[in-house]
């Protein structure tokens, strides 16, 4: 079987996580793209680290306000009910578990829940950001990442290899292949993405992973419908 | 009430001596004094300790250099601390060729030890970077049998901070997302001043919608450049 990245699917299947009400702060890059696939029909509350509850969308060109930006320096807009707070709050509403979950973009992420994705080393050295304070934080921290580097190398490892943001801290994380929980040091296989199988899965990913008895093989059509 | 002078940029930049620490408020551009920023690039002070959300954007491609970027590029800095600099190339070849020291600390412990400095606290037990290089030489308390790191307060010889508009006192009011660092910072610094779009009479601002208490400014700028 061939893979074939495919960023659009993690996205649309993280969207389909959340429900009315939940407080949410989407990382910057592959989670950006969550926020086109999240329904009408839920009302979630986007919180972004550098002062906002209620993210709105990116703005319609010609009306950016160069005081209303999302935590990449975008053009951001804010919902109606929403609000404006500085840094130490923002992070006080961070690490004191009050933002449901965040979802953050990996280099590397381990069976142990340990995730990397700041630095590597002699080649780029970005800065953690506030990604330290939400993967501490958040409620249920989601990884979303393509199940493998441009090398081919799986991005899901026994052990990370690079300087860790955080230490067992995700919960839940969302590839390309499939959707994993990590418990008890083990990603368990909770959906495989047809057309791959939880056999191909668990053999090109260079990490223990255990299918789950009720794995579930679907079908995302990125319209966010999930087929069974 | 005391009124707080109003002075030019360049009087501005000139209150930053040899060696000091500097506070520069901005979220990836948003909210940075840009006008006092313009000032201080073409000064001669060196060996500056940098203490900012993040150095801006450098981009070796297209030339483009915003706020913070152009105190980079001008060499002013000995050290930078500040929690990104993934969107200046200029700041990654001055770490990687040794020219400068640059110390990441995570966004939420960056600003809280800023708001520590401000508020007089020896510092503050955090969960974040635990088990990480961030935990690398500080001291481990544990609470509760949950471990924090003991992180210390950062406090810097002068701040220069942007406002949406100050009365004459130096009350300030901030506009969305610019707010930031800038009330922050307005706490930690022996000297602080505040580039603002607008300056207002005293009595003209609801103190009930004071985001930052006058106390805290020492000078006013008026602002003249707002990218």
């Amino acid at each position: 079987m061939q893979y074939i990245a495919n960023r659009e699917i993690i996205a649309s299947r993280i969207a389909r996580i959340f429900k009315t009400g939940e407080v949410v702060n989407l990382g910057i890059g592959l989670p950006t793209l969550v926020g086109k696939y999240i329904s009408e029909d839920i009302n979630i509350v986007f919180q972004s680290e550098n002062g906002i509850m209620g993210l709105g969308p990116a703005p319609a060109k010609g009306s950016e306000d160069r005081d209303l930006t999302d935590a990449g320096g975008s053009p951001a807009s804010i919902r109606s009910g929403g609000c404006f707070f500085d840094s130490a709050v923002s992070f006080g509403i961070i690490r004191g578990g009050h933002v449901d979950y965040t979802v953050l973009g990996v280099l590397e992420v381990d069976q142990e829940g340990n995730l990397a994705n700041y630095k590597v080393p002699g080649k780029m050295v970005p800065g953690m950001g506030g990604a330290m304070d939400l993967t501490t934080g958040a409620r249920v921290v989601i990884a979303a990442a393509l199940h493998f580097q441009p090398s081919g190398a799986s991005r899901l490892k026994r052990r990370c290899t690079l300087p860790l943001t955080a230490l067992h801290e995700v919960n839940k994380l969302v590839t390309d292949l499939g959707v994993f929980e990590v418990l008890g040091g083990r990603f368990h296989l909770m959906e495989c993405f047809a057309p791959y199988t939880p056999e191909w899965i668990v053999e090109h990913t260079d990490a223990d992973v255990i299918v789950k008895n009720d794995c579930r093989i679907v079908t995302i059509d990125l319209s966010g419908e999930v087929k069974l | 009430m005391i009124f707080k002078p109003i002075i030019s940029a360049t009087d501005a930049a000139a209150k930053i001596k040899e060696g000091n620490s500097l506070m520069v408020g901005g979220f990836l551009n948003c909210g940075s004094p840009h006008t006092i920023i313009c000032a201080l690039k073409d000064n001669s002070v060196k060996n500056l300790t940098l203490i900012s959300n993040d150095t801006a954007i450098h981009d070796f491609k297209t030339g483009k250099v915003t706020g913070v970027g152009y105190l980079v590029q001008a060499r002013l800095f000995k050290k930078i601390i500040a929690s990104h600099i993934g969107t200046n190339q200029e700041t990654q070849r001055q770490m990687n060729a040794g020219e400068t020291e640059v110390e990441l600390v995570p966004q939420g412990t960056l600003a809280e030890q800023i708001r520590a400095g401000g508020a007089g606290l020896g510092g503050f037990l955090t969960p974040t970077g635990i088990g990480t290089e961030v935990a690398d030489g500080k001291q481990v308390i544990v609470v509760a049998h949950r471990p924090f790191l003991l992180e210390l307060p950062l406090k810097a010889d002068v701040a220069i901070i942007k406002a949406r508009k100050a009365d004459k006192a130096g009350n300030l009011v901030f506009n969305g997302t610019a707010r930031n660092f800038n009330p922050l910072m307005a706490s930690a610094a022996a000297i602080v001043i505040a580039e603002v779009e607008e300056i207002v009479e005293v009595g003209e601002i609801d103190p009930d919608d004071v985001h930052t208490p006058s106390i805290f400014v020492d000078f006013l700028v008026k602002a003249e450049l707002l990218d």
